[in-house]
């Protein structure tokens, strides 16, 4: 049990300083600018909710949440189900196990600028190893900065490159994790191979699952950098998604105030959507 | 068996190809990628990376970014420390809100803090340094750390601590030799994942920084809108910056599968 | 239910042993009868386990057959074995009902709903889980769970054997002798042949009718609880079982009889042929203090209850008595006697004295 102490406070408090440096002063920013309209030369004029009125009927907005969360929800279709599929394969240990682990944790330690770079690279019609294989060899008309499809595919399958990793990682750790006389109890009770896996392994992946699942939703979500660096958003808004609109209305456009509102209501959608998938899936544990 | 182990493999190798065209790449001469497709470099070249390693415009950022990630790990792993002990060892006032407080900043979209970042280091005077960045990427990190530490902590066992008082050491001695090392794969696996998303980020490592403190990965966006003739530097300035995560992925390669699975939710 | 025999069983995880010492089971022959309740007892990474999953078919042995009904079954992989297992952890499934857990294994052989029924709620009976049947199987304290892994084990009614792997292990103490009671009862109720794997002498001695004291993959004694008590064939046996264990005493042997500290000691018969070093051996229980016999000085006295354990010292070796009733002074002179029915002789370790007549 742990015991109550308040002077527990001083050592969370370097923490606490750092993080409320970075997140409250620039989020106190944000509600400021979220109501207020300005013309630059630091004047700005009271708006109370506009920003968050127009924002919420403007059909821009509702489009690229559109594409968020058809992007999130065919990447976690993906990933999910792959990764753990490719975790299930992996042998439970031997002289191969870190040898597959460290290549497959490879894309993840790259910067996400260079992922972007490397699949513009890899999906040059003419000369990258993608773009000539399907265009050459499969004689696809392919080519992502003239079609959307193509676009989507090639973002989609760059994700699944770069992030499956993650959920095999986190699997294989709760697979390692259930101790051999499971498997044994198992053949004994005359389990099939489904029954294995519906009633011991995925009841004991389901933290590290819940965990992965979290963690590229968040990133998913949050995606920018590489869908920058690879489309910047086209061709036309086809791949613009929530972040990118974002900084285009931000930076491009500097609409401080339209920019404000959206990032507030991007981060509620955000949290919300965390803490509703995180209340479901630990329901069962409270009981 | 035999089939199974397959798979792993055909997926690896799927890993592996987009990272082979990129070093292949970066080995061709501009001549060869202009004059079409080559599955591999015809005439091989070390000249990208010569131009990379002779011009300071180029290397001193390879250096900038290894400097602010190595600064944001240190300052994270600093302040998680003592939090994630507090948090695993100790009940007080509004722990548990203050815990997933900190955790709701890892689900802010980078994107959001572009501009609040910009005006903030702007404001105190940090702007185009490492220190920005590291402090900046403090933000997603320390959670990360004081998450994955708190679960490592909370695997040893409270007696720990006990025996140590009864023994008279004093907090900060117990805490540096013996409570350190019992955790010592937790600190390494925080650390690993520290410098992971602070090395992938560029967002904000981007907009904070200007000159003095650009990162490799921002250098490489000059080239990369310039497509065809420069193909061949932003390849080798790409594979350069795999290395370091390689070399970081290798020394935690036993802990990594393990580092997660003993966090918390 | 079924009869076991293990016939010149030997396994070793190396795939290419070298010597005696790259085997975990030296060599087993063994054969027990159908409806008896067995102990497997010794220290651990003593080979019980390994014999375990042998004989459970997790283990495919280097050598060596395992018949139950003189049916070979060593090539057969556990689930057409038609056996059970108790694990050291309770192995429920967590997200099941506690009533779909104890259906499981009838359910994964194709048996209709309502026999399962019958046999799952005839189990709960036996065991005391009826109120609990609805419940989801993660919540339930760890007793529970080993009961109903326990359960598990006995609901389908054609095992041949049920074996129990250290199954108390994790249960409170206060809980683990009302377990151990259910257990015994239940064999009594479902006379299935039962192994139970232990390193715990009271629980084997409790359980079993016959225990199997293995040491370094050997089987050293097989025996009634009382048998080996009594009569160790193995200093290791009077070692291991009994608290305090077998006094084991340096001997001399002189024209065929034994002298310790230079005294004649009378033995329960002839001793054997044979070489190697010899020792006495003879349980506390059956050295009395008095006024003949060795003289010695009570060196340590200890309470332990209904009765006192006396360490005297003969010479420099200490011999320890188990006294009832008055107990002598520290530091002071005695006599100690042995029980000459229940004193041997033992060379190497064996036992090497014919019983008395």
């Amino acid at each position: 049990m742990k015991t109550q102490n308040q002077r527990a406070w001083f050592f969370v408090l370097p923490v606490l300083l750092l993080v409320a440096f970075n997140a409250l002063i620039p989020m106190m920013t944000v509600v400021n600018y979220s109501v207020q309209e300005t013309f630059g030369n630091n004047v700005f004029f009271w708006e109370g909710v506009r920003w968050f009125e127009e924002l919420l009927n403007s059909e821009r907005f509702h489009a690229a949440l559109g594409r968020q969360f058809l992007f999130t929800g065919i990447i976690l279709a993906i990933e999910v189900p792959l990764g753990i599929a490719i975790a299930l394969a992996m042998p439970r240990s031997g002289p191969w196990v870190p040898v597959c682990l460290v290549l497959m944790a490879l894309p993840m330690l790259i910067p996400w600028n260079v992922v972007g770079a490397m699949w513009n690279i890899f999906a040059l019609p003419d000369i990258g190893l993608l773009g000539y294989f399907m265009n050459t060899t499969l004689g696809i008309d392919y080519d992502m900065t003239q079609n959307p499809f193509a676009a989507w595919a090639t973002i989609i399958t760059m994700d699944v490159w770069h992030w499956t990793s993650l959920v095999v990682l986190l699997s294989y750790a709760g697979l390692v994790s259930i101790p051999d006389a499971y498997y044994q109890a198992a053949k004994i009770d005359g389990a099939s191979n489904w029954s294995v896996f519906r009633y011991i392994q995925l009841p004991k992946m389901k933290q590290v699952l819940t965990i992965a699942i979290l963690l590229r939703f968040m990133d998913s979500f949050n995606i920018y950098t590489e869908v920058f660096v690879m489309t910047g958003g086209g061709p036309g808004n086809s791949t613009t998604f929530l972040s990118i609109d974002l900084v285009k209305i931000a930076l491009g456009q500097f609409d401080l105030g339209p920019a404000a509102a959206m990032s507030l209501i991007y981060f509620a959608i955000t949290l919300l959507v965390s803490w509703l998938f995180y209340t479901l899936m630990t329901k069962d544990d409270a009981k | 068996m035999r089939k199974r182990s397959l798979v792993p493999i055909v997926y690896i190798i799927f890993l592996m190809l987009p990272i082979y065209w990129l070093v292949a790449m970066s080995f061709k001469t501009t001549n060869e990628i202009l004059s079409g497709f080559s599955l591999f470099p015809q005439t091989f070249t070390w000249d990208n990376y010569v131009t990379i390693f002779t011009d300071p415009s180029w290397y001193l950022t390879y250096v900038n970014s290894i400097l602010y990630v190595s600064i944001n790990t240190v300052i994270s792993i600093c302040v998680a420390l003592p939090a994630a002990y507090a948090f695993s060892r100790y009940r007080f006032l509004g722990d548990k809100t203050l815990f997933f407080w900190l955790l709701t900043n890892r689900m802010a979209p980078a994107a959001v803090f572009v501009l609040p970042f910009f005006q903030l280091y702007s404001a105190v005077g940090l702007f185009d340094t490492h220190i920005a960045v590291a402090l900046a990427h403090c933000l997603f990190n320390i959670p990360l750390a004081v998450w994955i530490l708190e679960g490592f902590m909370s695997g040893v066992p409270k007696e720990l601590d006990e025996t140590a008082y009864v023994d008279g050491y004093s907090f900060p001695r117990f805490f540096v030799t013996i409570f350190l090392p019992s955790i010592k794969a937790g600190v390494g696996v925080a650390a690993f994942f520290c410098f992971m998303f602070s090395w992938v980020e560029l967002l904000l490592a981007k907009n904070l920084t200007a000159v003095a403190a650009k990162p490799i990965a921002a250098a490489m966006t000059k080239t990369a809108s310039s497509a065809g003739y420069e193909l061949g530097l932003l390849a080798a300035a790409g594979t350069l910056t795999i290395i370091p995560g390689a070399i970081v992925v290798y020394f935690v390669r036993n802990y990594i599968a393990k580092g997660f699975a003993l966090g918390r939710v | 239910m079924a009869k076991i025999t293990l016939s010149d069983l030997k396994h070793s995880y190396d795939p290419n042993p070298k010597g005696p010492a790259d085997y975990a089971l030296k060599e087993i022959d063994l054969e027990w009868s159908d409806g008896g309740a067995y102990a497997l007892l010794g220290p651990s990474g003593c080979g019980k386990s390994t014999l375990l999953n042998i004989i459970s078919g997790l283990l495919t042995p280097s050598n060596g057959r395992i018949l139950f009904d003189d049916k070979d079954v060593t090539a057969l992989p556990p689930n057409q074995r038609n056996i059970a297992q108790v694990f050291q952890f309770p192995v429920i499934y967590d997200t099941m009902s506690v009533y779909d857990n104890l259906a499981f294994p009838l359910r994964n052989r194709g048996v209709d709903e309502a026999t399962v029924n019958t046999r799952v709620m005839a189990i709960a009976e036996m065991l005391e889980v009826t109120d609990m049947m609805g419940k989801k199987a993660a919540g339930l304290s760890p007793d529970n769970k080993q009961k109903i892994s326990m359960g598990r084990g006995l609901v389908r009614d054609d095992v041949n054997v049920v074996m129990f792997d250290e199954p108390l292990t994790v249960i409170d103490p206060h809980l683990k002798w009302k377990l151990r009671s259910k257990l015994k009862e239940l064999h009594q109720k479902v006379r299935a042949t039962m192994i139970y794997v232990t390193h715990d002498q009271t629980e084997a001695l409790t359980f079993a009718d016959q225990v199997v004291v293995m040491q370094e993959g050997e089987i050293v004694q097989i025996g009634t609880p009382v048998e080996l008590f009594e009569r160790p064939a193995h200093t290791f046996v009077g070692h291991f079982i009994g608290s305090p264990g077998m006094n084991v005493l340096p001997c001399e042997l002189r024209e065929g009889a034994a002298f310790f500290e230079d005294n004649l000691i009378t033995l329960e018969g002839a001793i054997e042929q044979g070489s190697g070093a010899a020792e006495i051996g003879v349980r506390p229980e059956f050295v009395k203090l008095g006024d003949a016999g060795l003289p010695a000085i009570v060196h340590k006295v200890s309470d332990v209850g209904r009765h006192a354990v006396v360490e005297a010292k003969v010479g420099d070796t200490s011999v320890k008595a188990v006294i009832e009733g008055e107990v002598p002074m520290q530091g002071s002179a005695t006599h100690l006697s042995f029980d000459p029915t229940k004193t041997r002789l033992y060379r190497d370790g064996w036992i090497a004295t014919r019983a008395g007549t």
